[in-house]
């Protein structure tokens, strides 16, 4: 029973780094009906810059204020990839987009690759400890991650369902085409959404980074591909549906792994996505789209 | 004072295909302005060019004296320029005040950053948003479903939704893409007092394209035919119902 509860614990940590990165995905391909293929490659850039600036700074940096800068840096940088490579191609055929954005992950890769050409450890950001509760192991870290992203979650959905901003992306992500009749800019919108979107993916490979501490440029290749399928299991373009995606795929791996040889993780997660498109070809929470006339 | 609205030599070509002409038009404040023609003679294309959704090939759009043709739909439409669609494009995953608040907020100027952190000038102006955006739903008769999705209204409050989200811009102008469509006789009859109804009550210069011609003709102080993306008639209602070319063209056995 101990048992069963600590895998939960591990699941949950597992599902919530899973389902911000999805966030991403999601909010993008909400707005745009594009797969940002980047946004696994700027998850693993978040570990990197977070290494950096642990490496750098003259003092040391408290986490919150890590979590912002990285947020802030790869939220930018997800912005600038928006403004400079797929916004000229916002007319183009949508796979010239994704082959765009598939581009820009192997560019951001590649880079940090050929700065960074073997693993680095993540330094220790604080003294991480760990807590006994019911014979159930929780660390300070798994805490955080929880605490962190469930914060950064509300925050989203608060900004989605209430905000100006949101209601906004809501009616971009509706019609894009009409939008701008009401007098928004699809552009700043676009861009916000990215810059938020892709700061939760840095967020996420800061605490991944830090709860596995050895981090490679070639790390954001399967979790990035992982969250992607967490976004379409739960419903691509649906917010919700992908933090549920999230922790269905966080707790398909954990518990597979508890029970299963750990070679079959990947094979399992990847049949799960399969058999669960065949019965919901939309995702979970997905809805098939209004045919236009 | 001069006229709100100007298009002057507009053509607009699709490839080979010429969908405007050597279109003039002046609408001046305070009418209404009809725009009839056959289905395919360009109407549609007119209000696209306005509102800034195409680009004319050739000639000027005015607006209060000042160029938009070239500028961004969503700046056009904040220079005071409404609009409805033929085939109704309300936002419809979003509620009927959403729906009104939208075009109501896109005129506060905050920044992104004061909306994410809900402070001081925000909070005051999203108070007034509500209730602004509530007043007009009252208006319209919509108050009662404010918090419903707007794809939840049947198809005459979805009109009206429609208007009313074009409303909340504050235009001087609106445009009107066929209000009635849809509408059987006794409705157009009542849609023709409510129209009457919003530019008193809203103070708005209407340019409207409508195939009831008892509704054009009851409502429009000025009207102009399309006819193969050419103006073949301008004139008051009287006139254009005497016009030989637009009966030819146009109107012939349909109407009364």
């Amino acid at each position: 029973m101990a048992y069963f509860a600590q895998q939960a614990v591990n699941a949950i940590s597992l599902g919530f780094l899973y389902a911000l990165i999805a966030l991403g995905y999601t909010m993008v391909y909400g707005v745009l009906t594009m797969i940002n293929f980047a946004h696994g490659d700027l998850f693993m850039l978040g570990a990197f810059i977070c290494l950096l600036l642990v490496t750098f700074s003259p003092i040391a940096l408290p986490f919150p204020i890590l979590l912002v800068l990285v947020m802030l840096i790869i939220g930018g940088l997800g912005g600038l990839i928006e403004r400079l490579a797929y916004r000229p191609l916002r007319d183009a055929p949508r796979v010239s987009a994704v082959i765009t954005a598939l581009g820009c992950g192997l560019v951001i890769s590649n880079t940090t690759l050929s700065i960074s050409p073997y693993s680095r450890a993540m330094p220790e950001v604080f003294n991480d400890q760990y807590f006994n509760v019911f014979g159930v192991g929780i660390s300070t870290l798994q805490m955080l991650i929880i605490g962190v992203s469930l914060a950064l979650m509300i925050g989203l959905d608060a900004l989605i369902q209430k905000s100006r901003f949101g209601m906004a992306l809501r009616a971009v992500a509706f019609d894009a085409r009409s939008a701008p009749l009401m007098g928004i800019s699809v552009n700043r919108i676009i861009s916000l959404t990215f810059l938020i979107g892709t700061g939760l993916g840095g967020a996420a490979g800061m605490l991944y980074g830090m709860a596995f501490p050895v981090i490679s440029a070639s790390m954001g290749v399967l979790v990035g591909w992982k969250a992607f399928i967490a976004a379409v299991i739960g419903g691509i373009g649906n917010i919700r549906g992908a933090v549920l995606g999230g922790f269905i795929l966080g707790t398909v791996e954990i518990f597979s792994v508890a029970t299963l040889p750990s070679t079959y993780r990947d094979l399992i997660s990847y049949s799960l996505l399969l058999v669960i498109l065949i019965f919901k070809p939309y995702g979970i929470l997905g809805r098939a789209p209004n045919i236009k006339v | 004072m001069s006229a709100l609205l100007e298009i002057e030599d507009v053509t607009m070509r699709f490839g080979g295909l010429c969908a405007i002409s050597n279109c003039r038009m002046t609408v001046p404040a305070g009418i209404t302005h009809g725009i009839i023609g056959p289905n395919g003679a360009g109407k549609t294309t007119l209000f696209n060019l306005i509102t800034g959704i195409y680009r004319p090939t050739e000639g000027i759009i005015r607006y209060k004296g000042r160029k938009i043709s070239g500028q961004r739909p969503s700046r056009i439409a904040l220079e005071g320029i409404g609009r409805t669609f033929q085939n109704i494009r309300i936002f419809k995953s979003l509620t009927v005040l959403e729906n009104v608040r939208i075009a109501y907020d896109s005129q506060l100027r905050y920044g992104p950053m004061e909306s994410l952190m809900r402070v001081g000038r925000y909070g005051r102006a999203e108070d007034e948003s509500i209730a602004r955006s509530m007043e007009l739903l009252e208006h319209f008769g919509l108050s009662g479903f404010a918090s419903i999705p707007a794809s939840g209204l049947s198809y005459g409050s979805q009109r009206r939704l429609e208007i009313a989200r074009a409303l909340a811009l504050k235009p001087a102008l609106l445009l009107l893409d066929e209000p009635a469509a849809g509408m059987n006789t006794g409705e157009t009859s009542a849609l023709t007092e409510f129209l009457r109804d919003i530019r008193d009550h809203f103070q708005v210069t209407m340019i409207l394209i409508e195939h009831h011609m008892h509704l054009v003709m009851n409502l429009c102080d000025k009207i102009t035919v399309l006819d193969f993306g050419r103006v073949i008639a301008d004139g008051t209602p009287a006139e254009i119902r005497a016009n030989p070319r637009v009966i030819e063209a146009y109107l012939g056995e349909s109407t009364e």
